[in-house]
């Protein structure tokens, strides 16, 4: 499935989301308080962000327990990753030609 | 829609991100050349004042606990510097110094520090002394290198020269304390110059 550069945009408008996938692009997973701690956002904020990721299927989440405490890990799923690079490639598509 | 400005934007914020996200960087100059200072210290009063000498891998020594203290003394400076400036950095920097990164790259350096450590204690009980300085060099080089996967690179290349210095430790054993001296004092503090020179000015 093509995704229209308006849907990518749609998704990356917004700084916090392109944080989120930045973070995970170069780690394997990461739970809710790392990705708080990086992106220095607050608890509901960043949820409603992770809900609108995880919606486009561009990142998934393992719920298990530590210790008898929910632990959320949060992962890039392959569509993401896909996304993420177009977005990239579009971003400095966008540069070069208005250089 | 936005303009090239805020895509300009948007690549810094993305790359900053990538890298705060997998590398360690609140560590600064500082701590190795505090960490190379106590080392050298240690190695003179060491070699000075306690007469420590190791010449051969079979050294007996009969003043093991004082030895022992000392390098306990030493090991706690350079640990004590090493938190401490990271935690002022990662303040000044509004982050935290204990986040996923610094985790991860403190449980890679542990498994070669944990190996080596109970090596060296084997090694003490066997009064093989003389072997040391430079397996501490080897595994502390080992460390390093792992570490260096989760911070700036200039700590791989540093726990390479370390390896380097502790194998050729292990060729001229009567040369002793000098090699550990020039690894754990001289090239900390090296790095520590060039670090704060590169990156903190």
């Amino acid at each position: 499935m093509k995704i229209s550069f308006d849907d990518l945009h749609k998704a990356f408008e917004s700084r916090v989301r392109l944080g989120i996938m930045s973070a995970l692009a170069v780690n394997d997973s990461l739970d809710f308080t790392a990705l708080k701690e990086f992106l220095n956002v607050t608890d509901g904020n960043l949820a409603t962000h992770i809900k609108k990721l995880e919606k486009e299927d561009f990142v998934e989440v393992q719920k298990s327990f530590i210790d008898n405490k929910p632990n959320t890990r949060y992962s890039m799923t392959p569509e993401g990753r896909k996304a993420f690079n177009d977005y990239l490639n579009v971003m400095e598509q966008i540069i070069n030609t208005q250089k | 829609m936005k303009d090239q400005q805020d895509y300009i934007q948007d690549i810094a914020e993305i790359r900053s991100m990538m890298e705060r996200s997998s590398k360690f960087l609140s560590l600064s100059g500082w701590a190795g050349i505090i960490a190379g200072m106590a080392a050298l210290a240690g190695a003179a009063i060491a070699h000075f004042v306690m007469d420590f000498r190791p010449d051969e891998i079979l050294y007996p020594y009969p003043d093991l606990t004082t030895l022992i203290w000392l390098s306990l003394g030493v090991l706690i400076i350079a640990l004590v510097g090493a938190i401490f400036d990271s935690y002022r950095k990662a303040g000044k920097r509004d982050e935290k110094a204990w986040n996923p990164t610094s985790r991860k790259m403190l449980s890679s350096m542990s498994v070669p520090l944990f190996a080596g450590g109970f090596l060296i204690v084997i090694l003490i009980s066997r009064s093989l002394l003389g072997l040391i300085a430079p397996l501490t060099l080897l595994f502390y080089g080992l460390s390093l290198f792992n570490a260096g996967f989760y911070t700036v690179k200039e700590v791989r290349i540093m726990g390479l020269i370390q390896m380097l210095l502790g194998l050729l430790n292990l060729t001229f054993i009567e040369f002793g304390l000098l090699f550990w001296a020039l690894g754990f004092g001289l090239v900390h503090i090296l790095y520590g110059i060039f670090m704060h020179l590169r990156y903190e000015r």
